[in-house]
Order: structure tokens, then sequence, then C-alpha cells
């Protein structure tokens, strides 16, 4: 063991530079597209240009005769062995859903859906040969619009008889979490304050820096799979199901993968094509998206009509809260495509006590891309929706937002907290977190920088936005998993190898595509087993090593996968006291353990856990009934979600005469519960936070009225460059959760989650005076320029105006929008 | 196909090459040179980015034709005799990378932002990176790094890579 002099005290909690960086800035890295095999063949994908379409006849002809391909395969070729797409989350009994065959057959859902494959010595030859394909389409009308797809007039899939998938409520009086909240609407209706608003969660598209990629090789018993994923273990599962091979012959790894953002949660059509191709073939195959296709035909993210109704007395104390979403599925359902609105659900409510509560939820397909989790997944839309709506209501009573806030939230003596939508929160102090964030914000000074402004009718006024979030982290409990209709479990795995020669392998079943788990876990194993952080070795993304596991995504790797960590440290100590208690010739119940030493209470005899364990190797010497092992592992399934909490400020300066909008000053205090390393920590946080600003700034995947997705590059789907953002502030307060022993709560969506109706509320906070309460997202220049010249006019604000007629008593969910507001400047793109 | 001398990493080739491969299919196929990596088709992302001659230049809006007689510097020559070069340092100590993908274009990217200004604010900074794209880290981080590379290179002697890109 070697002695480091500016070792910390402990492990946990200090702000440990990363082991993953070496590899990752040196470029030794091991993305999926490095591997070449001996004999490897490449694979270029035929994608229909139309969003809807029959296929009438495919020559393959010219491609086949093209110089270096081996194969092309069309749907025909695989219909009766591609098996279809599965989807694991069904969220009702009804739940409606096409086949979605891995390549079409005879019909396209979507532009962007694979018609044909081809398998080439070269990718150059193989994309060559792809241009020679000639598909015939017999095109059919496609329905993209989502309000559209409500009224069943033309159908994504005329076969299904219906665009609806499915539709899913909560309702607090049925549940008995709460009342009945049409009863506190018409309450409200009569003597209080009705906000009824209609806001779009604009379709996104995850934008994972690594293309995705997939290497199989068909060679050797096991058939092994490299793919860019962040769900190894779930792909391992699916290639199984879909195809009908044994798990057992299949192995999965995801080598190095350039993140994930929920994008990379999936089993996708390219991966069984390319077990497809590999095992006709008979040779190993790769294939590489370009990002092109990658924007084209991985999955989307969000792509909602949100329809809210909240209820509040007077004085701004809310009494109820009506939720009514219309989903964009896309075309197909994904892995959990269908149950992604519905993690909303719990989660509206947010940070505050409402007495009633429903949520209902229609699932529509499109002929789009289909969508799925993107970072956040379901809390972002829920946690927008109600921050935006806490500051319409702040400005309907006349206060301050932080004030409305304050009247509603629970409050920090109350935890642990049941709310209106059954989830009981561990721990938290919004109290706590937004004093210490307004004081960094300034928020006083800059509210007085803001009335100056206005009174001197500045060009460029300032707006403040506030955005107090909740989310629940740590997916999940498998109960609740259950109880949703979600196919698997929540659990995670942690293996703990304790080495002869004194290091540490970790196994964990989670899948890190950047988090740095290699650098957390080592941590975590070090404090446990008192081993230098450097003699601990992290290992993950692969079946054939790390046998069980999860994955990593929703913020549950350290709540879940740290956990089941924990616990197989403890094991291993409690395996290694009667080894220690043997070659201390002590009674086990005398051992102690601490920083690394079996002691012998009350006396200074002791010894390291690297003797103990070389003991146990050697076993030359151990006495009855004792392994010469001291490895353990872990399952754990967690007792219960957490909820991390924070308090965003963002300042914006809105330029009324372009439209023009900049980020003045963004500060945050998120309560993650205790902090494994700062460092990584604040990284998550800047991360998320652009991806949250740029949702309300600046991305949106656009289709053009033929379906075709005209933001299909990066130069036209416009993620914001290190020119288009600024510094934050970030800081935390600690809450420690009480739903798991590290007392960790989960930080990897909390920024995406929290930022969004930060930076609108900002915007629109500038623009209020004028009239203006909605500016739909992202407010482009364009958009908000067009809000403040129509303001005052007496054009209606177009989201507002668009909500009303659907609130009328009895009126289904799914009325059509009114048309005269639906030709808003802002419903244009869709 | 076409007959090419490049000098990459400090390693001189000679190779035939197809007159449309792209420079980072050359480095990445041909030499193996995995460490720059492709994230885009239409050179907005920077992720490909290596020197050329000492300057930065997007590997894949380069012909490998266009590099015959030239040199070539990658991420994977920027260390000298197993010492990171400072810009390399400067993305470890600020956690300026999560999943790394978009690093190697950075790291070359911000070093020959630093030898065009070697004292830069932050707004030159940012402009500087502005061609490379990062999904992961806010770019909060790898701004600092960048001023943490600079506040080095001033003080004597601690950066070689603040001037001449590395293995030049
Ligand atoms: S790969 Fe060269 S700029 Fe994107
Ligand atoms: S670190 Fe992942 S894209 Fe930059």
């Amino acid at each position: 063991m070697t002695a480091v002099e500016d070792r910390p005290k402990t492990e946990i909690g200090a702000a440990r530079k990363r082991k993953e960086d070496q590899r990752l800035i040196t470029g030794r890295t091991k993305w999926t597209d490095n591997i070449q095999l001996p004999g490897m063949r490449h694979l270029a994908m035929v994608r229909s240009p139309f969003a809807h379409a029959t296929i009438t006849g495919i020559d393959t002809s010219a491609a086949k005769s093209s110089p270096g391909v081996l194969a092309v395969l069309t749907g025909e070729d695989v219909k009766d062995i591609q098996g279809g797409m599965a989807n694991a989350w069904p969220i009702t009994e009804d739940q409606k859903a096409p086949v979605h065959p891995a390549i079409a057959v005879d019909h396209v859902a979507f532009a962007g859906e694979i018609v044909a494959v081809v398998v080439a010595r070269s990718a150059a030859a193989a994309r060559d040969a792809a241009e020679l394909v000639d598909v015939d389409y017999d095109e059919l009308p496609p329905v993209l619009d989502l309000k559209e797809a409500a009224k069943d007039a033309v159908l994504a899939h005329p076969s299904l008889g219906t665009n609806k998938s499915a539709f899913w409520q909560f309702d607090s009086a049925g549940a008995g979490t709460g009342g009945p909240v049409d009863e506190a609407i018409e309450k409200a209706r009569a003597d209080g304050i009705v906000i009824e608003r209609e806001y779009r969660q604009q379709r996104l598209i995850p934008a994972f820096m690594e293309p995705r990629s997939v290497v199989c090789d068909p060679t050797g018993e096991q058939l092994t799979i490299w793919t860019a994923t962040q769900v190894p273990h779930f792909v391992r599962i699916f290639t199984a199901l879909v195809l009908g091979i044994p798990e057992s012959k299949i192995r999965v790894i995801a080598p190095d993968v350039g993140g994930g953002f929920g994008g990379k949660l999936q089993h996708t059509p390219e991966e069984v094509i390319a077990v497809l191709a590999a095992r006709h073939t008979g040779k190993p195959v790769k294939y590489t998206e370009t990002r092109s296709e990658s924007l084209l035909s991985g999955h989307h993210g969000r792509d909602q009509w949100q329809k809210l109704t909240l209820a509040a007395t007077k004085d701004g104390t809310v009494t109820g809260l009506k939720v009514d979403l219309l989903a964009d599925m896309g075309a197909y359902l994904g892995l959990v495509t269908s149950g992604i609105p519905v993690l909303g659900a719990f989660m509206f409510n947010a940070i505050y006590k409402f007495p009633a509560y429903q949520f209902n939820c229609t699932n529509l397909f499109t002929n789009k891309t289909w969508t799925d989790a993107y970072r956040g997944a379901g809390r972002p839309e829920a946690t927008y929706a109600i921050e935006r709506l806490m500051d319409e209501l702040a400005a309907e009573v006349g206060v301050d937002p932080l004030e409305i806030r304050e009247k509603n939230w629970i409050k920090h003596e109350e935890f642990p907290f049941t709310t209106v939508a059954g989830m009981t929160y561990d721990s938290g102090n919004y109290e706590a977190a937004t004093a210490r964030a307004r004081e960094l914000f300034d928020y006083d000074g800059l509210r007085r920088e803001q009335q100056e402004r206005r009174d001197r009718k500045d060009p460029v006024q300032l707006g403040l936005g506030v955005s107090t979030f909740t989310e629940m982290c740590g997916l999940a409990p498998s109960r609740v998993l259950g109880a949703l209709r979600y196919a698997a479990g929540g659990w995670e795995h942690a293996t703990v190898r304790m080495l002869p020669t004194g290091k540490v392998e970790v196994v964990t079943g989670t899948s890190p595509h950047g988090q740095g788990h290699e650098t957390v876990w080592s941590q975590i194993i070090a404090d446990k087993l008192g081993v230098p952080f450097e003699d601990v070795e992290v290992l993950h993304g692969d079946t054939q090593i790390a046998n069980r596991g999860l994955d990593t995504y929703g913020s549950r790797s350290l709540v879940v996968g740290g956990q089941a960590l924990v616990m197989a440290a403890d094991r291993v100590i409690e395996k290694a006291k009667p080894h220690a208690a043997h070659l201390l010739e002590a009674s086990v119940d005398d051992i102690e353990f601490s920083g690394g030493q079996f002691k012998v209470k009350g006396t200074d005899k002791g010894k390291a856990m690297a003797e103990v364990v070389w003991a146990a190797f050697s076993s030359h010497d151990l006495p009855e009934g004792l392994e010469p092992t001291l490895d353990a592992d872990a399952t754990y399934d967690p007792v219960d979600f957490s909820f991390p909490h924070g308090t965003h400020l963002c300042a914006m300066e809105v330029d009324t005469e372009t439209g023009q909008v900049s980020m003045r000053k963004y500060v945050c205090v998120d309560d993650i519960g205790n902090i494994m390393n700062p460092l990584i920590v604040e990284g998550q946080v800047h991360g998320g936070l652009v991806q949250g600003i740029a949702q309300a700034l600046w991305e949106e995947a656009v289709y053009d009225d033929q379906g075709t997705l005209v933001s299909g590059s990066f130069v036209d789907y416009t993620l914001p460059t290190a020119a288009d953002t600024i510094s934050f502030v970030t800081d935390n307060t600690v809450s420690p959760s009480t739903t798991n022993d590290l007392g960790a709560k989960g930080v990897g969506e909390a920024g995406c989650i929290a930022s969004t109706p930060a930076v609108v509320n900002a915007v629109v906070d500038a623009l209020r005076p004028m009239g203006i309460n909605d500016i739909q997202m992202p407010c482009t220049p364009e958009r908000v320029w067009k809000a403040i010249r129509s303001a005052g006019s007496d054009q209606a604000d177009a989201t507002t105006g668009d909500a009303q007629p659907h609130f009328d008593a009895g009126a289904p969910n799914q009325a059509p929008p009114d048309p005269s507001s639906s030709a808003s400047a802002e419903g244009a793109d869709q | 196909m076409t007959r090419i001398n490049v000098t990459v990493d400090g390693v001189g080739y000679e190779d035939e090459v197809e007159p449309r491969t792209l420079l980072v299919h050359y480095l990445r196929e041909t030499l193996g040179k995995t460490g720059t990596v492709v994230g885009c088709d239409t050179s907005n992302c920077g992720a490909c980015t290596v020197h050329l001659d000492g300057r930065s230049v997007k590997s894949c809006n380069v012909l490998a034709v266009q590099a015959d007689g030239h040199e070539v510097t990658t991420i994977e020559g920027l260390a000298q005799d197993g010492e990171l070069h400072p810009m390399q340092r400067a993305f470890h100590d600020c956690h300026a990378l999560q999943c790394g993908y978009c690093t190697p274009g950075m790291i070359m990217q911000a070093i020959d932002v630093l030898n065009d200004n070697p004292h830069p604010s932050e707004e030159q900074i940012r402009v500087g990176l502005e061609g490379n794209l990062c999904r992961c880290t806010g770019y909060h981080n790898i701004v600092k790094a960048v001023q943490q590379a600079a506040d080095e290179g001033s003080t004597a002697g601690a950066s070689a890579g603040a001037t001449a890109g590395g293995a030049q």
C-alpha cells in the first residue's frame, strides 16, 4: 500500500479528480467505432425518405453487384426471423402499439425508417451500394401534428385503426391521496383564482456527441455485441427476446460510451440488424451512424401539449391542479416510450402542498421518429408546467414569485411528507436552498435594477426567473415499477473482489458513459474498506464481467448502485472478521473493523485488510467452515425514491427592439443529499443546466409538412456552443437522503429539469408589463420579437387563447384547438 | 489511388489513399489513430480537430491528400515522454470532460486558441471554442481549464504547449 501525503481524511466528499480522465485526454479510448476485427464487414442502411408509405417493391440487384458487397437484406428477407422491437412499458392493459420491425417489410411510418441494409467490405463501399438500392413507395398521408393525431382523421398506422396508444390517469380522489380536483376548480371559479394555460414541450433530440455504433462478432460460441449504449444488460435481454437467441449465447459490451442523456437507453433496430447481418454472413460486422442518421432515427424526446388548470384561493394558496397531456409517441413505442409522460405524473405537484390533483395523459402516434427517454424524462415537463404556473399565480395575486412558492411549499419540519401524488419525500429544506440562492444571486438588487429599467423604459429589459424544483431519483423500487406495469425491476448489483495482492476489483451493474462511476465507486470503497483510492479498479459494461445489472439512467446509479456497493463491502468485512479473529487468536465478537484494520477490542492487536486477504487466499491455515475467499456481492432493491431539490434563479436581458435574449446571471443551489464528489456534482449540474437552457432558448426538432426532419444536422439542430453560454454560480445545501446509507439523492438530471422554467420565467418576467404571459419554447429572437409586436394589440396571447376552450366542463381532452388561435406564429413549425 | 507522405505525431507515413478519403478517416482507419473521433457530417462539432502544421483544422474537412507533405499532430501526440501537455492537465484538473468524446478536439482547439492569444478573456475563450460542441459539460469547466492553462503559460517555462502545439 502506498501512503499518499495529501490523502483526504475521508474519500467520500473529496473533490477527487477523475480516474477516467487519463485515457480520455490522451486519446487512448475504446469507442465502439474504434473496433477493428479480422474479416470485419461494414453496414450501410437504406432509409425511407417518406414519413408514411407502403413499400411496393425493392430492387437490390444493382447494389448486390456493386464492388465489395456481400449481401443486401430487405425486410422481406428477414421478416420471419427479425421479430419485433420491444416495448418494456405497456402502461395500460389495453395499450395499442404497431409491430415494429427492425427492417420495414411493407409499410414505413417515419422518414428515416430502415428499409434495406447493405453488407460490404468497407463502410464506403456499403454506402456507395446503398445508393443503388431502388425502393418503390406508394405515399400515404402522414399525420404529424399531435392535435391532428388526436382527431384520428389521418392514421399513422392504418392497421391499428386509431392513433391513440393509451390513456393513463392519476386522480388524487380515487387514490385516496387528496380531494376531487374538479370540486376545487369549481370553488375557485366561484370565489378564488383559476389559472388556465396550455404549454408546449417541443420535440428535442438527445444529441449525445458520440454517434451510435454497434459491432457484432458471430464467431465463437457466444455472439459478442459491442454497442454505444447506456444499457448493455437490456440489450442482452432484448436481443435474446426479440431474436429468440438463448441469452446465455449473447455477450454485450458497452466500451467507452460518449454520452447518452437517455438517447442511448434503447434497444435499437440497428443493433438487431447488426446481429442479423453478422449471422447471415458469418463475419463480424460494424455499423456506425452518421450524425444526420443519428438525429433522424435515434429516438427523440419530450413533445407534449400540456393543458393545465390551477385552482387557488384569492391569497394564492393552491387548492388543486389538473393536468391534461397529449404526448407524442412518434411512429413506434421504443423501450420505455409510453412510460415517459407517466414518470412526470408524480411530479406536477412538485414541492407544494396541493390538496387535490389529477393527471390525464393520452399517448398518440404520429409519423415522426419515435420519442423516448431524454434527460429528465417526464420530470422536466412536469417541472416546467408547475413552475411556469406558479409564476402566473404570483402575477395574478400580485406578489413576488418566491413569496407564492413559499406560501405553498412543504416546510422543512414537515418531512417526510406524503404528497398528493402519493410519493413520500424523504428530506429537504426549501427555505435554506432558497435563502442561499437569493443571497448568491443578489435577488433584491436585481429586482431593483429591473424596476429602474422599467421606469426609464430601457429598450433592454431585465427579467428574473425562479424555479424551485424537485425530482424523483433512484429508479426505482421494483414494487413501484411493477405497479406501473413496467416489465423489469429497479434493483442494482455490485461485487467486491479482494485480490490477493491487496488490490480491489469492484464490479458494478451500472453502466457509466461520462458520469465518473470509476472515480466515485473507488472513493466509496476506499472509505468502506480502508484501501487506497488508487488500489480500486471499477469494472462495468460487459455482461460477461458484470453479469447482473440494470444499467445507468434516471439518476439511479449512485443511490441504487452505490447502495449495492456499500452492502457488498459490508459483507466483505463480515466475511473477513472470522478470518481476522483466527489470525489474531481472538473471538469473532471481539473483532472491530475501522480504517482498514481488524482490531481486537480493547487491545492494539490488529491485522490489516491486506494481510487478512492474503491469508484467505493462501488458505494454508483456515479453520474449518471458512471459505477461502472474502469476495462478496449484493443486489439492492431501493426501498423508495429520493427527492433532491433546488432553487434556481436566472436573470435574462431581453432587447425589446430585436427580440434578442441573453443570459446575464444564473445561480442554483441544489440539495442532492450527501455529496460524494463535489467536482463531479458540479459538472453534472453545469451540463444539465445547459441542456435545460437549450430547451428554453434554442433547440427544437422541426418537421416540415411532408414529415421530413428539417433540423436533421448540426447546422439546423442548434446545440449551444461555448459562445452561447455563460459561467454559472452553483452551490449546495445538504439534507441527507433517508432512503440509502450514503444519504445521496442523485444529481444527473437536476440541472436539466430545473433550468428550463427558470429561463422562460425570466424571459416572460421581463416582458410581463407589456401584457405578455407566455412565449413558446424555444424562445428564439423571432418568437420574442413577435410576442412583443403583438402585445397590447387585441390579438389574444396565442397559447392562453388556445387553452381556454378545452376547459369547458365536459369537453373532451382531445377537442380540436380553436382554429383562430392555432394560426399563431408559435404553432407554425408543428 | 494517390500516394501521400504525411508525418503524424512525429512518425512519417507513406500511403496510397483514395482521393476522396478524409483526413480523419485516414488517421483512424489507415493509421489506427483512433484518439481522433468523428462527431458529425457537417463540420459543426469539432470532435475531429487536429493540428496541421501547428494550426487547428477539422480533419473531417480536409482530404488526406491535402495533408501530403505536411505534419499532423493529434491528441495522441500531445503528451511528451509520458508528461501530459499543460492543456491536458488543465482539463483533468478542472473536470473539463465527462464522457470525453469531444475532448480530443476540444483540447486541440483550446491549444490553438492560446497559440493565437496567450491571455484571452473569458469571452475570447468562448468565441475561440465556438466550433467545438460538447454535450456534457455545459462548457463552464472547459473555459476554466483554458484559463488555467493560460495562467500557467505565463509562468516561465511551464508550458511548451501554449506556444507550439505539442509535438510539432
Ligand atoms: S466530425 Fe469534424 S467537425 Fe464534426
Ligand atoms: S465531455 Fe461529453 S461531449 Fe464533451
